[in-house]
């Protein structure tokens, strides 16, 4: 029973829910077991049993009293700790903000409090969000569920992808119905794909920023993380909505997501973007790519060859201006007010020594980056350089989508790899190719998993939509899904 | 007229030095709460307790503007004649230091709401000077370090973090430190005309940075210092005599300026530099990427501008033409708006076509008033004597009630008791005499107790006449109408 | 725009990131290969064209004027490492 309950989708659960099949306490003690069971993924920073049972019990309670909060009432899932949540620590898994508890929840988290949902814990992630394998975590490396049947990686521990690698994880292992997670420049999708699930970033200003540990903010989106799109489309309607706290928040009415699933994709025009390959990306994405496109077709879209002529300089465009807001972004993580404080004769001191040990490579890496585009005789050639070749990639989107509904495009170049694989950080940085040029342009991007790759490790193709046009996106990407037929397998315990 | 300036020169070895001095002025914005935050912006209150979560730049915390500020930095570019900027943007001055929570001061730069506009100064021999705006920009004041609690190490008190500023900045126009303190003052005024900033600089809420720098009569300008946070006119005055002084002495020994941010210290009467701060800057700016560019349309613009009050300088225009004060006369009514206020109700008792002589409440207020206001230690608001009380005993005198003389005692009396001037000559009896007869006899006594004095007189020294007049003015304790009496002694002596 | 050790130390100070010499000079390797690769940038001809301010196509919103936060200082200090009485402190500033 219990392991049957780690099985089900978030509508499935609902509808269990509702008919009293079981109650919320059960379905969150199944999942907390789940979590007991594969400690060994370290998909959690830090688990929160108590308060999800607590959560648990307060759904039920109010189910007896016939009342329900809302879309998520009872529904277990994991939170990023990227997420600030109002009395547990929230670390961005970093040392530096190792302790902190949040006097305050963040926008998002207060929604799906709102709307009943139960947290089981802050997942883990790269530190700052700055990573795309969730190895840069101070909390350890996140494994993927995952392993490869044949090939060089063959039984070896693989990474989830990142940023969000404990949510993706969580999600894939059935440790959670779904996870929050946030998407910079990929740390949604990449992930997803890279674990065999469905992962959304929606139009920026669709959900708050408020309370979301900042890392790039004209980039940073929050998105839901689960194991179909119906499960993605309910999370958001629960996740979204205007917000006074966030001056980038969009006064958008937040429409019924869940109501465009299973609709009629006929007619719908699907671009092919052509410069969307990378070179030394396996045939085996190619094909899965053509396959996707062939399904929509079969299932009455159209499909036109677009061109996004700017696609190859987005991730240069991302890695001025991502760093440089970073850069500033970190700039509080001062040792003075909360988190971590390392010991400093003099002001300057404590501030190198606090910075120096508290951030990882990883995001001090970022951080230089960030300070050298910014400062004198280097702003002008590096980072306006850079926000205006992203003016251009925005204008590529708008011109494509005059004349296409969405796009079709691989979401990565390559399926999961092997943690501890030797790269460079330009070559990690690859991992995000296909997922940065919407993120620069603030356009809503799903990956769904479409198939395996000839080592057995899942496939993600993302389709892109106009902004706000999410209902179409979720159309497009139902009916994807459903002719993949994509399996998650069940996958063996992974014990401490 | 307008000045060419003041001709004030530092001597040196090798002959006189101009000074240049351009200023940076940070107004705080009189709000209830800060530029992008919720919490309180009053001065005082326990450490940290006007202090939101936004404000301590806890992780994933956002700005949201404060439209009030938007709309008082809008009135003040207006009032500075300024160009209003329909397009500004806020971007991020990034440094790090103890009361910077965020590790960037959210301020304009690229892009500030205000451009360029004009003070116009009133000089004290009556000309004025034109001194340029080069801009005005909206930013974020910092919190307080207190460095003298404890041995070890400093306190930060968040509470003036994020209070909503106002950076006004002049063009290098000024030349002298008195017309440094003729600028902060005539902009106070404004300010407080505006309403937009109480200008209050022992509360710090209106501080000046101080750029200075020396150079030879027709030389392009030599390297300027900035001396930071100067809090009173005085300190202003005083900096820059010191500053300049400093630098003639450097460039006369053969040395060169240094650009550099310095302190200036009243006590030791110097000025020093302030290192520390100075190393490695550079402020990497880029437009803050939590807020969107400020749009405003010139409908919002125009409605600021439709209720704006009238301003010092045209006030002044105004009480020349309308009331004919000489400029200096002017000058010194508008400094304050409830001194302005107070004089045109003296000048008009509060009705137009009643009209007073208004060159005499002019020097009835700023000689007789502002000295027993001065002496009191008292402001226009709390005077003794209230603007309609003053303006009865202008008519007093206009009616022939009183004298001039009679009615200085009188205006003593009123602000020693605040009674109504009619009240005083009632009860003291201080009526004038026009009763003819009696002064008649008044006069033939003194001349008949007289006989030289009035030999003296008709031997044609007629200036004599005027003894005659103090003996009977006296002889009627100052109470007969002098004009009556000078009529009769004539009469009775020249004939 | 070559990046050596010495202009690394001077970004790491700007950033406050202690920074070990012997880190220098392969930090300074491995940044200046981000860089290079980001230099192709160039290629991309962005005569005449605006940078992007935002992606969302909105007016700043302006919030009213009033005191709704703050009167908390414990909240404030919750998390802070060496708060005394209701103040933050750091190493004495000597100014
Ligand atoms: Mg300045
Ligand atoms: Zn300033």
């Amino acid at each position: 029973m219990a392991d049957d309950l780690t099985k089900l989708t978030i509508a499935e659960a609902r509808s269990g829910l509702q008919s009293g099949a079981f109650s919320s306490v059960e379905l969150t003690d199944a999942h907390i077991a789940a979590g007991e069971a594969n400690r060994a993924l370290n998909v959690y920073v830090t688990e929160t049993p108590e308060i999800a049972r607590n959560a648990a019990k307060t759904a039920d309670d109010r189910r007896t009293d016939g009342r329900v909060a809302g879309a998520m009432d009872g529904i277990p899932i994991a939170m990023k700790d990227l997420f600030c949540t109002e009395g547990v620590q929230t670390t961005a898994s970093s040392h530096i903000l190792e302790g902190f508890k949040p006097t305050y929840e963040s926008t998002v988290g207060g929604n799906l409090k709102a709307a009943g949902a139960v947290m089981l814990g802050k997942s883990n992630m790269d530190e700052f969000a700055m990573g795309s394998a969730t190895i840069t975590s101070y909390f350890g490396d996140t494994i993927n569920p995952w392993q490869a049947a044949s090939g060089p990686d063959a039984g070896k521990d693989l990474v989830p992808g990142g940023s969000s690698g404990g949510s993706a994880a969580a999600v894939a292992a059935r440790i959670a119905l779904g996870a929050t997670g946030t998407d910079t420049g990929g740390s949604i999708r990449q992930p997803a794909s890279f674990t065999g699930i469905v992962g959304m970033k929606p139009t920026y200003g669709r959900c708050s920023r408020w309370g979301i540990v900042a890392f790039a903010s004209s980039l940073d989106q929050a998105g839901p993380m689960t194991r179909t799109v119906r499960d993605s489309a309910i999370m958001l309607g629960a996740m979204a909505g205007h917000d006074p706290k966030d001056s980038t928040s969009a006064p958008v009415e937040t429409p019924d997501f869940e109501s465009a699933v299973g609709e009629s994709i006929k007619g719908l025009r699907v671009g092919i973007p052509e410069e969307y390959t990378a070179e030394g990306m396996p045939d085996e994405i190619t094909r899965l790519w053509e396959q996707g496109a062939a399904w929509l077709k079969d299932q009455g879209a159209e499909i036109v060859d677009v061109t996004l002529p700017h696609t190859k300089y987005a991730l240069p465009t991302y890695y001025i201006v991502a760093p440089a807001e970073a850069s500033a972004n970190l700039a509080r993580y001062d040792g003075v007010r909360y988190g971590f404080r390392a010991h400093g004769e003099t002001l300057d001191e404590m501030y190198m020594n606090t910075r120096g040990e508290g951030f990882g490579t990883e995001v001090q890496r970022r951080v230089l980056i960030g300070a050298y585009v910014l400062s004198a005789g280097y702003y002008d050639a590096y980072y306006v350089k850079a926000q205006k070749v992203r003016s251009r990639i925005a204008e590529d989107f708008r011109k494509a989508f005059e004349d296409v509904d969405v796009l079709l495009t691989p979401t990565a170049p390559s399926p999961a790899f092997a943690i501890g694989a030797e790269m460079s950080p330009v070559e990690m940085y690859l991992n995000d190719v296909f997922t940065v040029p919407a993120s620069l342009a603030g356009l809503p991007g799903i990956s769904v998993p479409a198939g395996l790759s000839a080592s057995g490790l899942p496939l993600g193709l993302q389709m892109i939509a106009k902004p706000f046009d999410e209902l179409t996106l979720f159309r497009a990407a139902a009916a994807l899904e459903e002719a993949a037929g994509f399996e998650l397998p069940a996958f063996d315990p992974r014990g401490a | 007229m307008s000045s060419t300036g003041s001709s004030y020169l530092i001597q040196g070895e090798t002959g006189d030095w101009e000074v240049v001095i351009g200023l940076e002025v940070h107004a705080q914005i009189s709000s209830k709460s800060k530029l992008f935050s919720g919490a309180s912006a009053e001065y005082g209150g326990g450490p940290n307790e006007h202090v939101s979560i936004v404000d301590a730049a806890m992780p994933g915390m956002l700005p949201v503007i404060n439209d009030y500020c938007v709309e008082q930095a809008v009135r003040t570019g207006l009032g500075l004649k300024a160009h209003i900027n329909h397009y500004s943007v806020f971007e991020r001055k990034n440094y790090f230091y103890a009361d910077l929570p965020q590790g960037y001061q959210i301020s304009q730069y690229a892009h500030p709401v205000v451009g360029e506009g004009t003070v116009i100064l009133d000089m004290p021999d009556g000309t004025t000077r034109p001194i340029g705006i080069e801009r005005l920009h909206m930013e974020q004041d910092a919190g307080k370090s207190m460095h003298d609690q404890d041995p070890k190490r400093s306190f930060i008190d968040l509470n003036r973090a994020g209070v909503a500023l106002m950076e006004i900045v002049s063009k290098p126009d000024m030349r002298s430190p008195e017309e440094a303190g003729i600028y902060v003052r005539k902009l106070r005024s404004i300010l407080r005309y505006l309403g937009t900033c109480d200008g209050n600089m022992e509360q710090g809420s209106m501080r000046a940075d101080v750029n200075v720098s020396v150079r030879k009569a027709g030389e392009d300008l030599r390297t300027r210092c900035e001396i930071k946070n100067v809090n009173s006119v005085r300190f202003v005055m005083q900096a820059i005599e010191t500053e300049a002084r400093r630098q003639v002495e450097v460039w006369e020994s053969g040395g060169e300026v240094q650009q550099e941010t310095r302190l200036f210290d009243p006590n030791k009467g110097e000025t020093r530099s302030m290192r520390s701060k100075e190393f490695a800057h550079d402020y990497r700016y880029f437009p803050d990427p939590d807020l969107l560019p400020l749009v405003l349309s010139h409908e919002y613009v125009d409605a600021i501008a439709a209720d704006l009050p009238e301003l010092p300088d045209e006030k002044k225009e105004r009480f020349m033409t309308e009331y004919g004060l000489s400029a200096y006369d002017a000058g010194v009514l508008v400094v304050d708006r409830d001194t302005a206020d107070y004089y045109e109700r003296v000048a008009r008792g509060g009705d137009p076509k009643k009209g007073r002589d208004a060159k005499q409440a002019a020097n009835w207020v700023i000689s007789n008033l502002f000295g027993a206001l001065n002496a009191a230690g008292k402001s226009i608001n709390d005077s003794p004597v209230s603007a309609d009380q003053l303006g009865q005993l202008l008519d007093l005198i206009a009616d022939d009630t009183i004298s001039g003389r009679i009615a200085k005692d009188v205006f003593e009396e009123m602000v020693a008791t605040s009674k109504d001037p009619g009240d005083i000559v009632e009860e003291k009896g201080l009526k004038q005499i026009t009763d003819t007869g009696a002064i008649e006899a008044a006069v033939d006594q003194v001349i008949a107790d007289n006989p030289d004095q009035v030999a003296d007189v008709k031997g044609g020294n007629e200036k004599a006449i005027g003894w005659f007049v103090g003996q009977v003015m006296k002889a009627t304790q100052g109470k007969a109408n002098p004009g009556v009496v000078n009529k009769l002694l004539r009469d009775k002596l020249v004939g | 725009m070559a990046l050596d050790a010495d202009t690394v130390r001077k970004i790491a100070f700007l950033a406050r990131i202690r920074v070990d010499d012997d880190r220098l000079e392969p930090l300074a390797k491995e940044l200046d290969g981000i860089l290079g690769w980001i230099e192709q940038l160039g290629e991309v001809d962005t005569d005449g064209v605006e940078p992007m301010t935002s992606v969302a196509d909105l007016t700043l919103p302006r919030r009213a004027d009033a005191v709704t936060d703050g009167n908390d200082p414990e909240k404030v200090l919750a998390n802070a490492p060496d708060p005394v009485e209701a103040f933050y402190t750091v190493p004495k500033v000597v100014e």
